[in-house]
């Protein structure tokens, strides 16, 4: 029995089954062939493209929209896959409206760009269906690459050096291979347990080996992996969550989101999943909107995600705001927390009004209380537990040229490693681009 | 309001929209619904000889070509003249007429190319109270393999002599209906005209297959795996029938015989051009298939609202007036000099006038790293070619150059005077003339 919206505290069944199915169905659904074609059809075929120059994968967008159009989506699968195994996912959850999409000149001209995302779907879908894999590998090199981590860096990385001819062992911590495409991202946006099929169809390449339940400080070492293998490529994501400094953070209710966006994406059944009534979210970035969103359609009454700064600073993508108004959450810009109240149990959270001077932000001491059963610190991640002897840049492992670490032989790339956005589609770039250079250097 | 009365040799007609001779006017029941939408009047489905009707297929006797979202853009279509008796189509013609005496009705007739054939039925069609006829040559699928159709629209001696006989045997007006599957259109409107025909009408459909499934490899439409040309209408034919109305407008051996103009009119603006180039009225088919009889509405007032807007107050004071602005290649002025100029406030940024100049055309547009689109002018020659392929409508103008400037391209000064190929110093035959 649904409990509702009204029951006090941290707890499940607030909505009936059906309403939690219809929430969390796909946020945009799949573009029919119809539907596909006209929006096709909108593509100019850009020269020189800017939409392709605002992929980090470099997808030859305009080529592939061409090929819808021509009625051959799997053909545009194919050119998709060349660029960014993992298209698929991509397709879903790219922030498209902060790269192709608003590169795209018909944002410029009319607002309205070519729906480059949901033709990616269309295109992927299509040939995924198929239950086809589209690349062979090439003869045998001979050589073997240790994997650490089995998210969207590591797959890429994995994918591209077994098309090589080069064999690839993978050591994931967790339970199943995805990363976060598997325990992170919104679930509204990856439905049908596409995370585990794409992996699946991934590993229909051959040659990739994933051990689950490995990972570095876990029967896994760096000199034992250098030793073993031709070639490490670490990406080995954020596993650390930052702390939040405030009064009273240690009592019940308090969490990290991504915790909670994994439990969501983990669940067997919605209706078994606890949520607050009033639901806090510490943050201003993509996981504070996804852990707000997936409260209120938990069947959250009130969601309120509180950041620090003003709301042009947020890290979430306007569009990613306006998904999350649209919703029923509130968004409070400049307040930090500072205390958590209540008996044990966070009843109350007290947040202080800041300004920004001087570039520094200062708490103007003027502080408001609200409700909040459920607090969500989605305050960022950080790197935790790096190789001992790898050179760091800001918390992040070093990189140069296309992941090259400071150390011979390894090679890192993803949310671990400095440079470039902490989105999929970067850590997919990073792990191809280091699969070319692992394999020039195994070549040479 | 300016008035679309018409009186095209001297059948009136509220407008001058006349529904073609096609399966919308193949009965009774159509037209009268044609009528009541408003229609300025129809040709009925070719009538064929008295006997056992013609029997038509009874797969897919249509095919299309279509923009991404369905919009159809071209029709094919491989359906025979009536295949319903004579008596009861000329017993409805004559009813419909009586009823709506002030809406044209014409009778479109393919009989075979014998004397007595057409004696034998121009009586007949004299009866029903038909305004006049027309005469089906035009027809390119299935009836010509029978001798009749475009088999006889294709040799202008047939058109003459059978024209002649409609004369001698019909005293109401005879329309020439011509097909553009020829070489020269000026030839058989020639013969129509020596015939003694009173107008000419244009065009009919022309030879086409819409596709080719490449599954079966049977052309479409397919009958049982097989497929025949079949004559293509629409909006795709427009240029072509433009260009042949303006053609026989232009001649001087046809010049003024008036004309009636078909060929993918779809909006009044279609209209308004065939008009414009000679036409006294317009016949729509494809359109009307396509979207029902009620794009009448749109096309009067459309057409109402544009003559309003030029001041225009009849449809005759607008008929011709772009044949004077038809000439030959020779005459082109080739001492006017234009230049495309790209607006950067409208740009957006697509780069296709690059590709297409750089690629295909004179390397003429510029592109930097910021993509900011500019002419060379140095170039160009004024293609149009980008102006053709830019999305945004009015972003690519050709300016033309004024007397007394320079042309970055050739150095020249812009020559005031108008100049053409005749006159060229690098003509071979101008020199032999001098």
């Amino acid at each position: 029995m649904a409990q509702g919206q009204m029951a006090p505290g941290i707890v499940a069944g607030r909505l009936s089954s059906d309403e939690l199915t219809s929430n969390f169905s796909d946020l945009h659904p799949p573009l029919q062939p119809h539907e596909a074609a006209v929006a096709a059809d909108r593509c100019y075929f850009c020269y020189d493209a800017p939409c392709v120059t605002a992929c980090p994968t470099d997808i030859d967008i305009p080529l592939f929209i061409r090929q819808i159009q021509a009625a051959q989506p799997q053909s545009a699968a194919r050119t998709i896959f060349d660029q960014n195994i993992l298209g698929g996912m991509c397709a879903r959850v790219c922030p498209t409206e902060t790269l192709c999409e608003e590169a795209c000149v018909r944002e410029a001209a009319e607002g309205k760009p070519v729906e480059i995302g949901r033709l990616q779907r269309y295109a992927t879908d299509t040939l995924m269906a198929a239950d086809e894999h589209p690349f062979e590998r090439a003869a045998p090199t001979g050589k073997t690459i240790a994997v650490v981590g089995a998210g969207p860096a590591g797959l890429a990385c994995a994918h591209r050096l077994a098309m090589l001819g080069h064999d690839v062992v993978i050591h994931e911590s967790k339970s199943k291979a995805g990363g976060l495409n598997e325990y992170g991202i919104a679930a509204y946006k990856s439905t049908n347990d596409f995370a585990q099929a794409e992996v699946d169809w991934l590993l229909k390449i051959g040659g990739i080996t994933i051990e689950t339940g490995s990972a570095l400080g876990n029967g896994v070492s760096m000199e034992g992996l250098l030793d073993a293998y031709d070639a490490v490529f670490l990406s080995i994501g954020l596993a650390g969550v930052n702390a939040l400094r405030a009064q009273g953070a240690e009592k019940d209710g308090v969490r990290h989101a991504v915790d909670f966006i994994s439990d969501v994406r983990q669940a067997d059944d919605l209706a078994n999943l606890p949520v607050g009534r009033n639901v806090v979210v510490i943050g201003g970035g993509m996981t504070a909107v996804d852990a707000a969103v997936k409260s209120k359609l938990l069947g959250a009454e009130h969601v309120t995600i509180a950041y620090r700064r003003g709301r042009d600073a947020m890290g979430a993508s306007r569009y990613e705001q306006d998904l999350a108004a649209s919703h029923g959450v509130r968004i409070m810009t400049n307040v930090q927390p500072v205390a958590v109240h209540g008996n044990g149990a966070a009843v109350e959270i007290e947040l202080e009004y800041t300004s920004s001077e001087g570039g520094s932000l200062i708490g103007t001491g003027e502080t408001v209380r609200i409700p909040a059963d459920q607090i969500l610190k989605a305050i960022g991640q950080n790197l935790d537990g790096a190789p001992k002897g790898l050179q760091l840049e800001g918390n992040k492992i070093a990189v140069t040229g296309a992941g090259r670490t400071s150390l011979a032989g390894v090679w890192a790339g993803g949310d671990c490693a400095a440079g470039g956005e902490d989105l999929t589609v970067t850590a997919v770039a990073e792990g191809r681009d280091a699969a070319m250079d692992i394999h020039a250097s195994l070549s040479a | 309001m300016a008035d679309l009365t018409t009186n095209f040799l001297g059948i009136s007609s509220p407008n001058p929209y006349w529904l073609a001779s096609a399966p919308p006017t193949d009965k009774e029941y159509n037209v009268r619904r044609a009528f009541e939408a408003g229609w300025g009047g129809v040709v009925w489905k070719t009538l064929g000889a008295e006997g056992p009707p013609v029997v038509n297929v009874n797969g897919p006797r249509y095919g299309a070509i279509y923009g991404a979202d369905r919009r159809l853009l071209g029709l094919n279509n491989i359906e025979l003249i009536t295949d319903r008796p004579l008596e009861v189509n000329l017993e409805e013609m004559a009813r419909v007429k009586s009823d709506y005496p002030d809406r044209a009705l014409i009778a479109s007739i393919m009989v075979p190319c014998e004397e007595e054939a057409w004696k034998a039925i121009l009586p007949r069609v004299m009866e029903t109270g038909a305004d006049g006829i027309e005469l089906n040559f035009g027809c390119p699928h299935g009836m010509s393999e029978r001798g009749m159709g475009s088999a006889v629209g294709q040799v202008p001696e047939y058109i003459e002599m059978v024209t002649r006989w409609c004369k001698k045997y019909y005293d109401r007006p005879v329309i020439v209906k011509l097909t553009p599957n020829i070489t020269d259109i000026r030839k058989p409107a020639a013969a129509a005209k020596n015939g003694g025909a009173d107008a000419v009408s244009l065009i009919n459909t022309i030879n086409s297959i819409t596709s080719v499934n490449l599954d079966t490899f049977s052309p479409e439409p397919s009958i049982d795996g097989k497929g025949s040309h079949g004559g293509y209408c629409g909006p795709a034919v427009k240029p072509i029938a433009l260009s042949m109305v303006s053609e026989i407008a232009r001649d001087p051996a046809t010049h003024g015989m008036p004309i009636s103009g078909i060929g993918g009119v779809t909006t009044w603006r279609d209209a308004a051009e065939f008009i414009s180039l000679g036409c006294g009225n317009v016949q729509v088919c494809t359109a009307a298939m396509t979207y029902g009889f009620k794009i009448i509405d749109e096309l009067t007032a459309g057409l109402s609202e544009w003559m309003d807007e030029k001041g225009y107050s009849s449809v005759d004071e607008v008929i011709g007036r772009a044949v004077p602005n038809v000439t030959d290649w020779q005459y082109l002025n080739l001492n006017y000099i234009a230049k495309a100029k790209i607006d950067q406030d409208q740009c957006i940024k697509c780069g296709r006038c690059y590709a297409a100049c750089e690629d295909t055309s004179h390397q003429a547009i510029a592109m930097s790293e910021d993509r900011v689109f500019e002419v060379i002018d140095e170039e160009c020659v004024a293609c149009n070619l980008c102006v053709d392929v830019c999305p945004v409508e009015g972003c690519i103008s050709m300016e033309p150059m004024a007397a007394g400037e320079i042309d970055p391209r050739t150095g020249r000064e812009v020559q005031p005077e108008y100049a053409n190929w005749t006159t060229h110093p690098n003509n071979p035959m101008a020199k032999a003339a001098e």
